[in-house]
């Protein structure tokens, strides 16, 4: 690990002063962050420590929608009772991410800042059409993700929180690489009352909306809708783990499981 | 160890507060090994995937090879070292790898222990299943898992007799003061 120096600002505003003074990187749970430093793929000369920073964490319900502090760890949203109850696929999709020690350290905020293309919450943020809360604005799902590791994020922007509005039915279905624990294609499915949306994480640069499958599942929200679509291989990762069209096969595949299972 | 922008942490381990100064990069899985000599907690692959270095902070295990010593400051951390009682006697869960040999050359034990419990905490009833799926943040190398899954079925029924599998989510496995630094 290259040398930096640490910041543990007090406040959002404090950090978000570091962070522009400094050009250094945000630290949250550091699952992703520790370890891409140990391998030096990262090198920040600063790091803005995010842990004691008070009223970053917590869940609640506000009005038809679960908000979620950025620095809320996996875990924490997985065993929930409120998510349980409003958005059982979120709850789901953070207790299936990395695993038992990862989800105890790693956050939200982190995760999405970090925008991994295999990444979980992307899916869900996408599929949900969240909106991302910083310390500046309200960022929409759509505007948010860039590309790979790319957001929309400014360098001295930080999340604050994610608004998930409660949809109808969701589900997520991950078809884990069985090493990583990563996505090798994850599907996140989700009626919502501006119509059904299928994001999909894992198969490209980015997460991306499975046009194709959302309008099968927009005539017929069955199983058998979802598993009839097809999904172009063109633009799809392909990798020692699985060529594009594997991704491409996968996603409706994914995607019909996700709608059996969706409540 | 400490460099120029050297930096206090202050935390319990096991128990007994500790105050140290770190260079910012120091792990604290080498906090452990190094200075306080903790040597119980292992260093396996060192890039987040075995497990071994699985230590409990505040109560939830995590890998402490993937967090910087800083961010314990203040926590409460709790090694191999410090889970049997100060008489000797071990905890449910260590007794229970023992008593099934859920484990070969050893190396993986300290973690395959303190992620069985957290594990617990979480699933007081689990299923074999449920613990295999469950305890996919650590690996052992040697021979395969089914004595390690059956004594962390054992130590979870042990657990929850004496008290000390928590019932619901969010209940502390109690942090007690141990030996060890």
């Amino acid at each position: 690990m290259y040398p930096f120096d640490i910041v543990r600002p007090a406040s959002v505003a404090a950090a978000a002063a570091a962070l522009a003074s400094s050009g250094g990187r945000a630290l949250a749970g550091g699952q992703s962050l520790v370890g891409a430093m140990k391998l030096r793929l990262a090198q920040p000369g600063t790091l803005v420590d995010l842990s004691g920073i008070p009223g970053l964490t917590g869940i609640r319900r506000d009005g038809d929608a679960i908000v979620i502090g950025a620095m809320t760890r996996h875990a924490e949203v997985a065993a929930s009772a409120e998510v349980g109850r409003a958005i059982p696929a979120l709850a789901a999709l953070a207790g299936g991410i990395g695993d038992r020690q990862v989800r105890n350290m790693g956050t939200l905020g982190g995760a999405l800042a970090n925008n991994d293309p295999a990444a979980c919450w992307p899916a869900a943020v996408l599929g949900l059409d969240a909106t991302v809360v910083t310390n500046t604005r309200r960022i929409a799902a759509a505007d948010y993700f860039r590309g790979m590791y790319e957001t929309a994020l400014a360098a001295d922007e930080l999340i604050v929180a994610v608004s998930f509005p409660i949809p109808d039915q969701a589900a997520y279905v991950k078809f884990a690489n069985p090493a990583s624990r990563f996505a090798l294609v994850g599907v996140f499915v989700a009626r919502t009352a501006g119509g059904v949306r299928v994001a999909v994480t894992g198969a490209a640069s980015a997460v991306f909306r499975a046009g194709s499958v959302e309008d099968a599942l927009s005539r017929n929200w069955t199983a058998a809708a979802a598993q009839g679509a097809t999904v172009d291989a063109a633009g799809l990762n392909g990798d020692l783990h699985a060529s594009p069209e594997y991704r491409a096969h996968l996603i409706p595949v994914l995607a019909a499981r996700a709608v059996a299972s969706a409540r | 160890m400490a460099g120029p922008s050297a930096v206090a942490v202050t935390l319990t381990v096991n128990g007994k507060p500790v105050t140290a100064e770190v260079d910012p990069r120091t792990l604290l899985v080498d906090l452990l090994r190094g200075p306080l000599v903790l040597t119980g907690t292992h260093v396996g692959c060192d890039t987040g995937q075995c497990g071994a270095c699985t230590v409990h902070l505040d109560g939830r295990a995590v890998k402490s090879c993937t967090l910087l010593a800083l961010q314990a400051d203040g926590a409460d951390v709790l090694t191999i070292e410090g889970l049997a009682d100060a008489d000797g006697t071990l905890h449910p869960m260590q007794a229970a790898f023992k008593e099934c040999h859920g484990l070969q050359c050893g190396f993986c034990t300290p973690g395959m222990v303190l992620s069985a419990i957290d594990l617990v905490r979480c699933h007081p009833g689990a299923d074999e299943a449920t613990i295999r799926e469950q305890l996919d943040g650590n690996l052992c190398r040697c021979t395969g898992y089914r004595n390690i899954v059956k004594a962390v079925q054992l130590g979870a029924t042990a657990m929850t007799c004496q008290g000390t599998g928590g019932s619901a989510a969010g209940t502390h496995v109690p942090i007690r003061a141990g030996q060890g630094a």
